[in-house]
């Protein structure tokens, strides 16, 4: 390893070198201030060293991961995201849990497998980090002890998303014996005749396995049961970190071996795409339970970002755009998703979720700055102007309107003017009258001053992206 | 400068958002009357202050390079009118609204001058993104006038406003977005700018130039709006509060119209002759179908909202004539129409206030109780009928003159809708203000010095547009002249 590849990992370094130390020091000093600031300390450390990594510029260490602009970008989300639900979840899990240490731990070590995802330049490292996260992630999802809910999430998602899992690594499994390298790239040429059908199958059962991670019809079922009943913070996480890593390191595999190059796998990305924003979005509007709610959209948006993916990968010179529109989509979601989240688990701070719609009736009179950020994310989520939704949406349009790829541009055209029904009655509860029985309870200060915080985010980047933009644009990815 | 003014109106939102709280429930709407009264008087000063190159107030920065957007704001003749109207009408609705609201007072005038923001960079905004940006920024604030301080249906309303505008916004999207793609085609350069895009558009291949035409077009008729895209104006007027139907009225509807005189035909002048004879039709046919529903009406509010489709027909009309007189009486059409109708529910909501009805069987004889409503209600009535001598006559008279020369049928039968006008109106004045006094109804406060001081003010204004309408004239046919769309 050379002196700029370990430049370049210094995150990756700080963050699991923190965890080793954190676990040891839980393990003596059971306390949850040590656990939880020790956490945090750790993601911010590892944020404070992101701008060095950047320096060191594109780094392939081993053939195993790489370490350029478009894996550290997702690292400082990955980072802050975790940050955010730290914070969220120090008081929401309070009345939930009585042993709360491992909590703040497992959190930060989701985030070093979410970014080693997203890194991952060939399938072991894909695998390690997909697993890092996952496996933490169902102790997430099942951490309040005594409340059924989040054990039946945990057991569904731990099922479910093992199952993909074993696809995902049947199919790699596959792609290793036809190809004969871990790599993602390959060499077409080299690939014998039969093989190429044990390649094909190898994509599609990797393929299978992906889209269930990133919820796209026709994977999505576990979605809504799995939101509804994991404790709110987590699912902010659960959205954001796991489906971002997951979309990261698809986008890579699929540029680096040329996946939609292939005339079939390219249109079945299309279908995906287009069905998972019409079906997530009408699928959205039967709901009365605000979790289920942004588990329908967070489907439909996942079908937004599949314009990017096929933007990026097909053979025609957009990869630049359509990566771009993927960062800048994404920067914009994980803002108005933890917002939306941040607000559900801000109003949770007693041990039952407020989650059923009727409950945010009359919020803007009660909780003026809650309710304000949530009627931002909702808008920013339905695209409308001054929220970075909006910036984010005509990104992809462009990206598609260039790659010329109609049909997503369609069904995102349909499906934004379905989605804009339900954001909008979430929007309309929360402006209603207050009704006078509600009680007002405080939610913690540190959790409104966070949702806060998110909410300018989500109007600042609404009407000034350029900043962003020429970052990203810095950060332009080029396959090997 | 334009920009400095949005961004005070905004600014004025949050201030007077604040104000409740430092300062008591009935700090905001001074802010505002304020900030409205400010923005009138920068108007008329730019007015004054005479125009070069047509031009009374300009401003350019690049916003986001990366796609060639730039905040490009131009004030012409044109521009200056509807936004002079604009902050004339902002006035109104704050004043006539001065104690309609019972909650959320600083949020209430939050929301209108944040509507009137938007408004104001509509009107002013010649990049297409900057437009279509400040397109939706009025949508939002809207949508929460109508959705909190709205009538018993408001819910419905409200989300009805939202979809039919924000669908149709979609497709304006897609328009704007394949214009550009198509022109970066032609000219190998990214660009939102109106003249680039105006260049641009010639070289596009003539059915793909039919169909981003119809993408404005039909934003732009929804907004109008124009039948068959109208369903939503009824309930939206009707349920939302005085002030917020005061502004859609007069001035959100004016935002369709202006849409289609700047970008939907000049844009796509051929496209448009093409499609004149269609536009011409859907003009006309919205002159009857309002009409006829207008007076089929028993809600004093829902009348009038019907009434605006009829009236915004005649703007159609005007302009899909394609000559000079059409394109001079759309626009006087938009600014008198925005005062007779902005009088007219600020009518429905003062005897919605006294009465608690909006039903015209629940009214009657109204005059010998309130004998200065009685007027008002008249002259306005009259005007919006078409009364020579008032600026409703002036627009509607040019619009079917020019409509005449290109199409003589189509014309009749829009003259037709003088006609109803008359019975629709008189139908309204005799059901609420004569007639034999309703026994349900035993007093009624008639107006105060604060609504009559608005609604002399705007009588005012229609009498100088009828009788004296040459400086408007002026104004529009400096900018009809650049637009370049006549033949």
């Amino acid at each position: 390893m050379t002196a700029l590849q370990a430049q370049a990992l210094l995150p990756y370094f700080v963050l699991s070198g923190g965890i080793a130390l954190l676990l040891l020091l839980v393990a003596w000093l059971r306390s949850e201030a040590v656990a939880f600031g020790g956490a945090l300390a750790v993601l911010v450390a590892s944020l404070a060293v992101l701008p060095t990594a950047f320096n060191a510029g594109d780094q392939v260490v081993d053939g195993f991961v790489r370490v350029d602009g478009f894996a550290l970008f997702f690292f400082a989300l990955f980072a802050v995201a975790a940050i955010v639900t730290e914070i969220l979840a120090f008081r929401y899990l309070a009345p939930r849990a009585t042993h709360r240490q491992e909590f703040h731990i497992l959190l930060a070590i989701a985030t070093l497998g979410a970014a080693v995802t997203a890194s991952a330049a060939n399938f072991a490292a894909f695998l390690l980090g997909l697993e890092v996260l996952s496996v933490s992630l169902y102790v997430l999802v099942a951490y309040p002890e005594d409340a059924k809910p989040p054990l039946e999430a945990a057991a569904k998602y731990l099922v479910l998303s093992g199952a993909a899992s074993s696809t995902i690594l049947f199919g790699m499994a596959l792609i290793y014996l036809a190809t004969g390298t871990l790599a993602f790239g390959y060499d077409g040429g080299d690939i014998a005749r039969n093989d190429r059908d044990i390649l094909a199958v190898g994509q599609a059962l990797l393929l299978a396995g992906v889209f269930f991670k990133l919820s796209l019809v026709p994977f999505h079922m576990w979605t809504p049961d799995v939101y509804q009943g994991a404790p709110a913070p987590v699912v902010g996480f659960v959205a954001t970190v796991s489906k971002g890593a997951v979309f990261a390191v698809l986008l890579r595999y699929a540029v680096e071996s040329g996946l939609f190059d292939a005339g079939a796998v390219g249109t079945v990305a299309v279908v995906v795409g287009a069905l998972s924003m019409i079906l997530g979005n009408i699928l959205a509007l039967l709901q009365t339970n605000i979790k289920r709610l942004l588990a329908y959209s967070s489907i439909a948006h996942m079908g937004y970002l599949v314009i990017a993916l096929v933007v990026a990968g097909a053979a025609d010179g957009h990869l630049g755009l359509g990566v771009e529109a993927a960062l800048l989509y994404f920067t914009g979601y994980f803002a108005m998703t933890l917002a939306a989240f941040g607000v559900v688990a801000a109003l949770s701070h007693g041990d039952e979720d407020v989650e059923e719609l009727a409950e945010y009736e009359g919020l803007l009179w009660r909780q003026p700055v809650l309710a304000a950020v949530l009627i931002a994310a909702m808008l920013s989520l339905a695209g409308i102007p001054l929220t970075v939704g909006f910036i984010a949406k005509f990104y992809l349009v462009a990206a598609a309107v260039a790659g010329a790829a109609w049909t997503l541009v369609w069904a995102l055209i349909v499906g934004s003017a379905i989605g804009v029904y339900y954001y909008l009655r979430v929007v309309f509860a929360v402006t209603k009258r207050a009704k006078p029985d509600a009680a007002a309870s405080r939610p913690p200060w540190e959790s409104v001053t966070t949702v806060a915080a998110l909410g300018v985010v989500i109007v600042v980047l609404g009407v000034y992206v350029q900043p962003l933009v020429e970052f990203l644009r810095q950060q332009s990815w080029q396959p090997w | 400068m334009i920009l400095t003014v949005i961004a005070l109106l905004l600014a004025a939102g949050l201030v007077a958002w604040a104000a409740e709280r430092f300062a008591g429930p009935g700090a905001p709407r001074w802010v505002s009357v304020l900030a409205f009264l400010g923005g009138l008087a920068w108007a008329v000063f730019e007015y004054a202050d005479g125009a070069a190159a047509g031009l009374y107030a300009q401003q350019a920065f690049a916003w986001i390079p990366r796609f060639g957007i730039n905040v490009v704001l131009e004030l012409d003749g044109l521009s200056l009118l509807m936004v002079g109207l604009t902050m004339f009408l902002g006035v109104v609705a704050v004043v006539s609204s001065w104690d309609e609201v019972e909650k959320a007072h600083g949020f209430f005038q939050f929301n209108i001058l944040w509507v009137m923001a938007g408004v104001v960079g509509v009107f002013t905004a010649m990049d297409l993104f900057l437009f279509f940006f400040f397109w939706e920024v009025m949508l939002v604030p809207m949508y929460f006038l109508i959705a909190i301080w709205g009538h018993e249906n408001k819910g419905y309303a409200s989300m009805k406003f939202f979809l039919f505008t924000q669908i149709s916004g979609l497709l304006m999207l897609l328009a704007i977005l394949a214009l550009v793609f198509f022109a970066y085609d032609v000219g190998g350069e990214v660009t939102f700018a109106y003249a680039d895009l105006k260049r641009a558009s010639a070289h596009i291949p003539g059915d793909v130039r039919a169909w981003l035409m119809l993408g404005f077009f039909v934003a732009f008729a929804t907004k109008l709006p124009s039948v068959p895209l109208h369903t939503w104006l009824p309930d939206a007027h009707t349920q939302a509060p005085t002030a917020g139907s005061v502004i859609l009225a007069g001035i959100l509807l004016k935002t369709g119209a202006y849409g289609i005189i700047r970008f939907a035909v000049p844009l796509f002048p051929e496209a448009s002759q093409d499609f004149a004879w269609w536009g011409m039709f859907l003009g006309a046919a919205s002159v009857l179908y309002g009409g006829a529903m207008a007076f089929s009406q028993s809600d004093f509010k829902r009348l009038v909202a019907y009434s605006s489709i009829a009236h915004m027909g005649f703007v159609l009309l005007g302009v899909y004539a394609f000559n000079a007189q059409g394109m001079q009486g759309a626009v006087m059409t938009m600014i008198a129409h925005g005062f007779s109708t902005a009088a007219l529910f600020l009518m429905a909501g003062a005897l919605q206030q006294r009465l608690n009805t909006r039903e015209m069987s629940r009214m009657g004889g109204l005059w010998t109780h309130a004998p200065r409503m009685g007027v008002m209600t008249m002259f306005f009535v009259v005007a919006s009928v078409g009364m020579p001598g008032l600026g409703n006559f002036v627009g509607e008279f040019l619009a079917l003159l020019g409509a005449f020369r290109q199409n003589v049928w189509l014309a009749v039968a829009a003259t037709l809708g003088i006609v109803v006008a008359a019975v629709y109106g008189l139908y309204l004045l005799q059901r609420s203000f004569q007639g034999e006094p309703n026994p349900d109804v035993k007093t009624m406060t008639d107006f105060g010095a604060r609504e009559m001081s608005v609604m002399v003010l705007m009588m005012l204004a229609l009498v100088w547009l009828g009788v004296y309408p040459q400086p408007v004239l002026d104004l529009s046919a400096a900018t009809i002249d650049t637009l370049g769309v006549l033949p």
